[in-house]
C-alpha cells in the first residue's frame, strides 16, 4: 500500500462529513427516573427499578431534560417539533438493562437548523456552514469494566462487571446533515464545529461539555468523493472521538485510509471504527455477519411531548448571547490581539475575565492576571481555574490597588497568592501578611542614593542623557526596598535625582 | 400471503436472543405460516387515510420534576443478579462493539 | 365464613364478630385443603398474611379509621411486584426472583389493610387464555376440575371460586381478567385505561395491559376497584382525574333509562347455544328492570383479533428482553468461556415457554424492517378503527353489551396446540383493550348442555366505569332474585370448608 499524502488526497478527493455529537445533560436526576447523576458515585448506588429494568418498572420523562433539549435546538437554529415521541430502539446489549434504549426515531424534537464555524484558512478566516439535521432525546447506557485477558479491554476479557450509574442519564444527540465543500479543511471545519457546540453548550448551561469524562462525545462520519462526482462514496463512522484535537486527527486520519483503498482499486467498508488516542488511527470494529435491525416503535410507555408555542418563546427569549458573537464583541470592547483572544479562550478564562471586567477592572490588566498568574498557579496545583479560591470580584479588587498605588505588581502577586492559598480576601491578606507599598520619599530617597553611589557607571550614563540605563538602577532599588515601593514614584524619583526629570 | 422460510425464522429469533432446536425452528416455521395469514386480514381495512392510534389515551407532556429522590441501595439493587463482583453485576464476557 | 362477599366479611370485622387474623387464618386453611386440586397459588405468604392481618387488628382495637376493605384477604396475580415476595410472572425464567419493590397496586392495597394471601397463577406472562402456559403447571377449574379456569388470570379466578380469596387482583391485556371471570362463575372487571397504575405490572403490551379488580359480587368488586385505582405520577399513562364512583354505582343498580346497546357482531356463529341463551335472557332482566335494549354495531370489531394479534406480540417482543440473565432471574450455559450473548440465547431458550416465545418472534416479525407498515403499521390503524366503532356506538347507547367469551370453559389440553383456536376466546374481550374503555364480566348462568358458567360482558366508555357497575349490579340483582342464591353455590363441593 502506498503512502499517501494529506495533499495527495487532496489532489484526487472531496471529503464528505456528518458528524454525531452525544451531550450527557447536567440534569440532577436521570431521564426517566428520580436517580442521581453525580459523576464518580461508587458503583451500583445511583439504580433503581426503572433504570435498572426491573419488571414492571416504568418510565416517566424530565421535564428538565426536555426543556434542556428545546434549548440546544433553538440556539442551533433549529424548528422545535410541535408534537414528537419517543420510539424503542431495540438490541441486546448488557450494558443496556432494558435491551432497549428510549430514544426518538422519525419524530426528533429539533429539526433543520444550522451552525456557522470561522476557520483560519490560507486565504484568512473563512465560515463554513454545518446544517442540523436532527436533535432529539435519549438515555445513556451503564459502564462495564472487562475483567481478565491482558489490555483490559472488551477482547479477551473473561468476564465483564457492570455499573449501572450511567444508564438513563439523559442524552441529546445532534446528527449534522451531509457537509460537502469543506475540501481541504474538513478536519479542522470538523473541529471547529465540536468545538463550537461545546461552547453553544456551555452557554446554555445544559451540560458539563467534558469530552475526558465522557459528558461530549462525537462521532465523524468520513466518505470520500473524486472531485466533480456527484455520487457519494461509502463513509466509515468513527466512535467516541474524545477530543477536540482527536476530532481532527481522526477526520484526517480517515480521508487518508480512504484515499489509499480506493487508490488500491479497493472498497471502504461501510463499518464502525474505533479512534485510537496513542496512534491517532482508527481500528474497525467488530463487524456483524448482519446489519442489526433495531426494529424502532413508537414507545407505549410515554405519552407524545407536544411543546406549546408560550413555552418555546419563553425558552427562545432566555438564550444566551451565541459564543462566537460574544467572543468577537469582547474581543473589539477590549481590543485584544487576536493570539491573546485564542490564549484566554482555550484557558477557558473569558466568562471570568468578562466578569472581572465587568466589577470595573481594566480588560488588559483583568486578561493578564488569570492568564498568566493565576492560571500559572492553577497548573502549579494541577486544578482548574475555577477551582482556585479566587474570584472575579478579588481580581478586580487587587486591580484597583495597583491602579491606586497601594499595591506593586510584586506585592500584587503576593495578595494573589495568598487568597489561592485560602488566607481570604485581598484586604485580608495584605492585613495579615503586612504587605504594604514603601511611599515614604525619605526611605526611597536613601535607597536611591546607595544605588546610585553602588552603581556610579550607570548612574552617569543616565545623567548623560541614556535613559534606558535607568532600568538597572530602578530595579536595584526596587530590590533594595523588597519589592515593597511602587515602581513609577522610584523611577520619577532616581530620574530627578540624575538631573534627567 | 407472505410466508416465512425456516432461514427467516432462524433470523428472527437470533435478533431475539432464542436459541432454537431444529424441531422447534420447523414448529414454528408452519405454526407462523397459518398465524401470519390470519394476522394479515388486518390490512384489508388499514388504508391510507385511517390514521395510526399507538396509544389508547390521546394524552401529551406528560413530565416530572428534576428531582432526585433515593435510590435503591446497592444490596437492594444486586439482590436478584445471578453474580455479582465488587458491588456490580458479573456478566459473561461481552463480544460486540466496544462502548 | 368463607363463603361470605368481601363486603360481609368487612362487616363482620368493622362489629368486631371476627378478626382478620381469624379470617385470613380460614382461608389460610382452605387454600392448603382445596389447593392441591386446583393450583390456584404459585406463593402462599401465610406468614407475611398473617402479619399483615394482625396489624390490621391491632389498628382497629386502637380504634383507627380503617378502609371498607381492611382486613379481608386478597389472591395477587403473580404479575404484580410485590417487595421480597417471589414473582415469577408464571414463567421458569424469574424463578426465585424476590423483586426489592411493591407495585402501585401493591402499594395502594396495603395502605387500605387488604391482607395479600400470596400469588396466585397464570399464563407465562399473561399470555393464554387458559393458565395451561404457566411454567408451574396449569390452574384447574372450580367446577370441574378437568376443565380450564380461562387466562391468563385463571389462579385469580379459581382462588375466588374455590373460596380460597373472595377478593383478586387480575390484569387484562386482552381479556385475561373477564375471560376466566366469565368460565369460573366469578366477576372480574377491566378498568379504563390509565385507571389503574401499571408501575410494578410486569408489562405484557404496556399499550393494554391493565389491572383491575376480581371477586364474586359486583360490589365487592366495586370496593376493590376503589382501593386500587387513581392517578400515579411513577405511571406516565396514568389518569389524572378521580376515579369512577363505582362503588356507589354498584350499591344502587339502577339502570331506568340507561340504553343497552347490544352488539351485533358479538353473537351469532361461533357462539355456544347455552352462552347465546343465558344471555338473552340477560337482557330481558334488564328490560324488565327499565333499561332499554338497543342494537349497535361495530363493524370494525372483526379484525381486532388479527390486530390484536400484532399489536401485544410487537410490545411483548421488545418488554419481554429485559430477561437476559444479566440482572436477575435465572441464568443458563455460563460456563467457562461462554459469552454474554451466548448465555442470554441459551437462558431465553429454557427460560420461556412454547406460546411466549411464539408471540416473541412474531412481534419481532410484525417490527422489522420492511415488515412495519403491513404489520404492526396496519394494526394501530385498525385499533383507530375499532375505537371510532365504540364512540358511533356510545351516540347511541351508555353501556355495550355482549357474551364475554363465545363458549363456556373447555377441557385442559383441548386447544394446547392449536394457537389460532385458543386465540378465538378473546375476541369479545379485545376490542374493549384496544380502545382502551371498561369492561366487567358477571355470571349470568350456567349453559344447560355442561352445566358450565356463562359470562355476560358489559362494555362502558372512557372514565366512565360507574356505568358498567350500574348495569352489572341491576343484573346480578335481578339473576340473584331467580336463583335464590349466589351462582356458585351450584359448583361442586371441593371438599373444603363449608
Ligand atoms: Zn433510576
Amino acid at each position: 500500500m502506498s503512502a499517501l499524502t494529506y495533499d495527495d488526497v487532496m489532489a484526487k478527493y472531496e471529503p464528505v462529513l456528518g458528524l454525531e455529537v452525544h451531550v450527557e445533560l447536567n440534569t440532577h436526576s436521570k431521564m426517566f427516573c428520580g436517580c442521581s447523576t453525580i459523576f464518580g458515585a461508587e458503583p451500583n448506588t445511583q439504580t433503581c427499578p426503572v433504570c435498572l429494568a426491573l419488571p414492571g418498572a416504568l418510565p416517566v420523562v424530565n421535564e428538565k431534560a426536555i426543556e434542556s433539549t428545546i434549548l440546544i435546538g433553538l440556539a442551533l437554529n433549529c424548528s422545535i417539533a410541535p408534537f414528537s415521541r419517543f420510539a424503542r430502539k431495540n438490541y441486546f446489549y448488557p450494558d443496556m438493562p432494558k435491551n432497549f434504549q428510549i430514544s426518538q426515531y422519525d419524530e426528533p424534537i429539533c429539526v433543520n437548523g444550522y451552525v456557522d464555524v470561522e476557520i483560519d484558512t490560507d486565504e484568512g478566516p473563512q465560515s463554513f456552514r454545518i446544517e442540523i439535521e436532527r436533535v432529539h432525546m435519549e438515555e445513556d447506557t451503564g459502564k462495564s469494566l472487562h475483567v481478565g485477558g491482558s489490555t483490559g479491554r472488551i477482547h479477551g476479557a473473561d468476564y465483564s462487571l457492570l455499573d449501572y450509574n450511567r444508564a438513563g442519564i439523559p442524552l441529546v444527540e445532534i446528527v449534522t446533515k451531509i457537509v460537502p465543500g469543506t475540501g481541504k479543511y474538513a478536519p479542522e471545519v470538523a473541529k471547529a464545529y465540536v468545538a463550537e457546540l461545546r461552547d453553544i453548550l456551555r452557554s446554555l448551561g445544559v451540560s458539563d461539555v467534558k469530552m475526558e469524562q465522557g459528558s461530549l462525545r462525537c462521532d465523524a462520519n468520513v466518505s470520500l468523493r473524486l472531485i466533480g462526482s456527484d455520487v457519494l462514496g461509502t463513509r466509515s463512522e468513527t466512535k467516541n472521538v474524545n477530543s477536540l484535537r482527536s476530532v481532527e486527527r481522526a477526520v484526517r486520519g480517515e480521508m487518508i485510509r480512504h484515499a489509499e483503498l480506493l487508490n488500491d482499486g479497493k472498497k471502504v467498508k461501510q463499518e464502525t471504527r474505533h479512534f485510537q488516542e496513542d496512534t491517532g488511527l482508527t481500528r474497525s470494529g467488530r463487524s456483524k455477519e448482519q446489519a442489526e435491525d433495531y426494529r424502532y416503535f413508537p414507545e407505549p410507555d410515554l405519552v407524545p411531548v407536544a411543546p406549546d408555542a408560550k413555552w418555546i418563546e419563553t425558552l427562545r427569549a432566555g438564550l444566551p448571547e451565541r459564543p462566537s458573537l460574544r467572543r468577537k464583541r469582547l474581543q473589539e470592547q477590549w481590543s485584544v490581539p487576536d493570539k491573546e483572544m485564542a490564549a484566554m479562550i482555550n484557558a477557558d478564562v473569558l466568562n471570568i475575565v468578562e466578569e472581572t471586567v465587568l466589577l470595573g477592572a481594566d480588560p488588559t490588566k483583568a486578561r493578564s492576571w488569570w492568564l498568566g498568574e493565576i492560571s500559572r498557579l492553577a497548573n502549579e496545583k494541577e486544578v482548574a481555574i475555577s477551582e482556585l479560591a479566587i474570584t472575579a470580584n478579588d481580581v478586580a479588587e487587587i486591580v484597583s490597588l495597583v491602579a491606586q498605588g497601594e499595591l506593586t505588581d510584586k506585592l500584587a502577586r503576593q495578595v494573589v497568592e495568598g487568597v489561592i492559598a485560602g488566607e481570604g480576601s485581598p484586604a485580608q491578606v495584605i492585613a495579615s501578611r503586612g504587605i504594604k507599598v514603601v511611599n515614604d520619599d525619605g526611605a526611597l530617597m536613601a535607597a536611591i542614593e546607595k544605588v546610585c553611589s553602588e552603581q556610579s557607571e550607570t548612574a552617569d550614563k543616565v545623567r548623560n542623557g541614556h535613559l534606558p540605563a535607568a532600568g538597572a538602577l530602578i530595579g536595584a532599588v526596587m530590590k533594595e526596598t523588597k519589592g515593597q515601593a511602587d515602581a513609577a514614584r522610584v523611577r520619577e524619583l532616581l530620574l530627578g535625582h540624575l538631573g534627567q526629570a | 400471503m407472505s410466508s416465512l422460510s425456516r432461514d427467516d425464522v432462524a433470523n428472527l429469533a437470533r435478533l431475539a436472543r432464542i436459541e432454537m432446536s431444529d424441531q422447534e425452528l420447523d414448529n414454528l416455521t408452519s405454526e407462523f405460516g397459518v398465524i401470519l395469514n390470519a394476522v394479515a386480514r388486518v390490512q384489508e381495512v388499514a388504508t391510507t387515510d385511517v390514521p395510526a392510534t399507538s396509544h389508547p389515551l390521546a394524552l401529551t407532556n406528560i413530565f416530572r420534576k428534576d428531582l432526585v429522590i433515593p435510590s435503591l441501595t446497592p444490596e437492594e439493587a444486586l439482590s436478584g443478579a445471578p453474580a455479582s463482583e465488587e458491588q456490580r453485576f458479573r456478566v459473561p464476557q461481552i463480544l460486540g462493539e466496544e462502548a | 365464613m368463607i363463603k361470605n362477599s368481601a363486603a360481609e366479611m368487612a362487616e363482620s370485622l368493622a362489629s368486631g364478630a371476627t378478626t382478620s387474623v381469624a379470617l385470613t387464618q380460614a382461608h389460610l386453611d382452605q387454600i392448603s385443603k382445596v389447593d392441591g386440586k386446583v393450583h390456584a397459588f404459585l406463593h402462599v405468604d401465610s406468614q407475611g398474611a398473617l402479619e399483615q392481618a394482625a396489624q390490621v387488628d391491632a389498628a382497629r382495637s386502637r380504634g383507627e379509621k380503617l378502609g371498607p376493605l381492611a382486613g379481608v384477604p386478597l389472591a395477587l396475580k403473580d404479575v404484580l411486584v410485590q417487595k421480597g415476595v417471589p414473582t415469577t410472572c408464571g414463567s421458569k425464567i424469574l424463578e426465585g426472583w424476590r423483586p426489592p419493590y411493591d407495585a402501585t397496586v401493591v402499594t395502594n392495597l396495603k395502605n387500605a389493610g387488604v391482607v395479600i394471601l400470596g400469588k396466585t397463577n397464570m399464563d407465562e406472562f399473561a399470555m393464554g387464555s387458559s393458565t395451561e402456559n404457566s411454567a408451574y403447571g396449569p390452574t384447574h377449574n372450580p367446577w370441574d376440575l378437568t376443565r380450564i379456569p380461562g387466562g391468563s388470570g385463571g389462579g385469580s379466578a379459581a382462588a375466588l371460586a374455590a373460596f380460597e380469596a373472595p377478593l383478586a387482583i387480575g390484569t387484562d391485556t386482552g381479556g385475561s381478567i373477564r375471560q376466566p371471570a366469565a368460565v369460573t362463575g366469578t366477576v372480574g372487571v377491566k378498568p379504563t385505561y390509565g385507571g389503574v397504575s401499571r408501575y410494578g405490572l410486569v408489562a405484557f403490551s404496556s399499550s393494554l395491559d391493565q389491572a383491575g379488580p376480581c371477586a364474586r359480587t359486583v360490589l365487592d368488586t366495586a370496593l376493590l376497584h376503589e382501593v386500587i385505582a387513581g392517578f400515579d405520577p411513577r405511571d406516565s399513562t396514568s389518569i389524572n382525574a378521580p376515579v369512577p364512583q363505582v362503588v356507589a354505582a354498584a350499591k344502587n343498580g339502577d339502570v331506568k333509562a340507561m340504553k343497552i346497546g347490544v352488539v351485533k357482531e358479538l353473537n351469532g356463529d361461533g357462539y355456544q347455544a347455552g352462552v347465546r341463551q343465558r344471555f338473552e335472557e340477560s337482557l330481558e332482566l334488564l328490560a324488565k328492570a327499565g333499561a332499554e335494549i338497543v342494537e349497535v354495531s361495530a363493524p370494525n370489531f372483526e379484525y381486532a383479533l388479527a390486530a390484536y394479534y400484532l399489536i401485544a406480540p410487537s410490545e411483548c417482543s421488545s418488554n419481554l428482553a429485559r430477561f437476559d440473565a444479566m440482572r436477575y432471574g435465572i441464568r443458563v450455559g455460563d460456563s467457562d468461556g461462554a459469552s454474554a450473548e451466548s448465555v442470554m440465547n441459551l437462558t431465553r431458550e429454557v427460560g420461556f415457554g412454547r406460546e411466549v416465545k411464539r408471540r416473541i418472534l412474531l412481534g419481532t416479525y410484525a417490527l422489522s424492517s420492511g415488515y412495519y407498515d403491513a404489520y404492526y403499521g396496519s394494526a394501530q390503524k385498525v385499533r383507530t378503527l375499532i375505537t371510532q366503532d365504540f364512540n358511533n356506538a356510545f351516540e347511541k347507547c351508555d353501556v355495550m353489551v355482549s357474551p364475554t367469551c363465545p363458549t363456556t370453559a373447555f377441557k385442559i389440553g383441548e386447544k394446547a396446540n392449536d394457537p389460532l383456536a385458543m386465540y378465538l376466546n378473546d375476541i369479545a374481550t379485545i376490542p374493549v383493550n384496544m380502545a382502551g374503555i371498561g369492561g366487567m364480566s358477571l355470571p349470568c348462568g350456567v349453559a344447560p348442555e355442561d352445566g358450565l358458567p356463562v359470562g355476560f360482558q358489559i362494555m362502558s366508555p372512557v372514565m366512565q366505569d360507574q356505568r358498567m357497575y350500574s348495569v352489572g349490579a341491576a343484573l346480578e340483582a335481578a339473576l340473584l332474585s331467580q336463583w335464590g342464591a349466589p351462582l356458585l353455590s351450584q359448583a361442586p363441593s371441593l371438599g373444603g370448608a363449608a
